[in-house]
């Protein structure tokens, strides 16, 4: 018999309500698999046992999620709990209230359960640039996860998590699960509330699940999802059930392959194993079109401006005054400043908020600034124009496997191009997936690749039935260790 | 697109940010390269085109102005790097 570990959200669920299993023993049975693999991983941050094996007490089994703990990124607040968003500046932080997408995990029944790493403010392609630990991918330890939701994939490819929460602003859920080897969805904006979220890019950051199935990431969904007076920008829309165009084939469907996609710079082990995923997609029944997105080559650039001028607006809140690090003994209110954030501000972050500062700085704001909103439009309409012609686009997540913990470290630039395939969704603020579609050998270590669907806002629900049509006709896989 | 000039420290200053100087001749360099690399923008003709500030359709959203609870003052406080009598101390702002 296998672990209970291995077992998926809803095979988990399945296994309480038939009495095979109770809540508490799935969680005990967590831990001892987080004691005995995250040592060498190193996905989680921090937990609380004690108030888990309460909630797993006295959970309710009859609802969507009973039952179920969830490991969550740490830039989304637990009551209680830490929310260091990997940076220094939020040591000894502890969270005076509850994330929506907390409240609504906890509605569900399901569990909270350990804070995960990430790179610092959801700044990073790597989790590298995490000030607190070092997260390894479990396909092969010398490598990195992914990012900047790499505590999040780590964790559920390793099988010390059922499903996991992170957060998506340019690609941080999408490529960190296409290099972990499991499935990762952004909702489209508005979709889910962000109130909880600590802000990086407010015009791009989406909160999502993980899961290592398809319908797994669509019931964690379904309680996500929903306006929240407390989010401005959450849609308020009627009530769906994000299951319900799971299990079908693709007969009927026309998947769009971008020809901007497949250019020059995919790893070409990469482009094969989309290739072969594209004719799976065929024989399942899709009619196969090519489509244009013209605009596809100014995206990473558009991202850049835009992510880093609302990051430089967002993160003028960590002052040290009413939480998180101060400088020791500042001589005036200006030293208190330049200090704090020195001393609590790791590189990518300094580096983003100086690009974000000049940009928005009077003088240069009509240049880049004004220009990126307007190529954000090209960038939009190049997708309308894509949807009128087909269901959803497919192509890869990243262009690259998991690269070696320190290769990228001191080339912004060629990290930041990482995201090329995964950027423009959340400028156009549509949806996408990534779902497993094979691995490519090296070093003698299998090492997974992504396959990734894009759809239009708010069509979730056909998203994840064409992912999950994909999924049901792939092999599945082990346990990397 | 206008040729870019970042001076690094005078940013960072307006950023209330203090740099050593190995990483602000560090960032000086990369930066350029982003910089560099975001030139591409002008290429395009924008001057039709309407910015997108945000991707969802919505516009000025408003609830009722209806008071409700707060977090309690113990629960901010206790995040506080410096507390004192029911109130966060800060950094001297008048002489």
């Amino acid at each position: 018999m296998s672990a209970l570990t291995d077992l998926t959200i809803s095979e988990l669920q399945l296994g309480f309500r038939k009495g095979d299993f109770t809540p508490v023993e799935a969680l005990q049975a967590l831990e001892t698999r987080i004691a005995a693999v995250d040592g060498s991983i190193g996905a989680y941050l921090s937990r609380d046992f004690e108030s888990a094996l309460a909630a797993a007490e006295s959970a309710d089994i009859s609802l969507p999620l009973g039952g179920v703990p969830i490991g969550i990124k740490d830039v989304i607040n637990v009551l209680g709990e830490p929310c260091t968003c990997g940076s220094k500046i939020l040591a000894g932080y502890r969270a005076p209230y509850d994330a929506t997408s907390i409240e609504r995990l906890r509605a569900a029944g399901a569990i909270p359960y350990g804070r995960l790493n990430m790179d610092e403010f959801a700044m990073g392609s790597s989790t590298e640039n995490s000030a607190l630990q070092v997260t390894r991918n479990p396909w092969d330890l010398s490598r990195i996860p992914g990012g900047s939701s790499g505590g999040s994939a780590a964790a559920v490819a390793a099988r010390e998590a059922f499903g996991t929460l992170g957060s998506d602003t340019g690609g941080s859920i999408r490529q960190p699960a296409a290099l972990c080897g499991v499935v990762g969805l952004k909702p489209s904006y508005g979709r889910v509330s962000r109130f909880g979220l600590v802000a990086f890019a407010s015009s791009l950051d989406q909160i999502g699940p993980f899961a290592r199935t398809t319908r797994d990431c669509a019931m964690l969904l379904n309680a996500l999802a929903g306006k929240d007076p407390r989010d401005s920008t959450s849609l308020d829309l009627p009530e769906e059930d994000f299951t319900r165009a799971l299990g079908r084939d693709l007969h009927g469907v026309r998947l769009g392959i971008p020809k901007e996609y497949f250019v020059d710079g995919m790893d070409p082990r990469v482009r094969t194993k989309i290739e072969e995923a594209i004719e799976t997609c065929r024989q399942l029944g899709a009619e196969l079109v090519e489509v244009s997105l013209p605009h596809t080559s100014y995206a990473v650039g558009v991202y850049y401006i835009i992510a880093t001028a609302e990051a430089s607006a967002n993160l003028a809140r960590f002052d040290g005054v009413r939480y998180g690090h101060r400088a020791k003994n500042p001589k005036d209110l200006l030293d208190h400043y330049f200090r704090t954030r020195e001393e609590g501000f790791g590189s990518e972050v300094k580096r983003r908020i100086i690009l974000g500062t000049y940009v928005l700085s009077s003088g240069y704001y009509d240049a880049y600034y004004l220009r990126a909103q307007k190529v954000r439009t090209l960038i939009r309409q190049d997708f309308t124009a894509a949807f009128e012609k087909v269901d959803a686009l497919i192509c890869p997540t990243s262009p690259d496997l998991a690269f070696r913990i320190g290769e990228r470290v001191n080339d912004p630039l060629r990290m930041y191009l990482a995201d090329i395939f995964t950027i423009a969704a959340n400028l156009a603020g549509i949806c996408g997936i990534s779902v497993p579609c094979g691995f490519v050998e090296e070093d003698q270590r299998p090492l997974p690749v992504g396959l990734q669907f894009l759809a239009k806002p708010l069509d979730e629900a056909r998203l994840l039935g064409i992912a999950n049509a994909f999924e049901s006709a792939s092999p599945g896989h082990s346990s990397p260790c | 697109m206008s040729k870019p000039n970042l001076d690094v420290r005078d940013v960072a200053r307006l950023a209330r940010i203090q740099l050593t100087d190995e990483e602000a001749t560090t960032f000086q360099a990369q930066l350029a390269s982003v910089l560099e690399y975001v030139e591409q923008l002008s290429e395009l003709d924008v001057s039709h085109v309407e910015p997108t500030a945000h991707a969802a359709p919505v516009f000025n959203v408003f609830r009722e102005d209806v008071p409700r609870p707060g977090l309690s003052r113990e629960s901010v406080l206790a995040n506080a790097p410096h507390a004192a009598n029911n109130l966060v101390v800060v950094t001297k702002v008048i002489e």
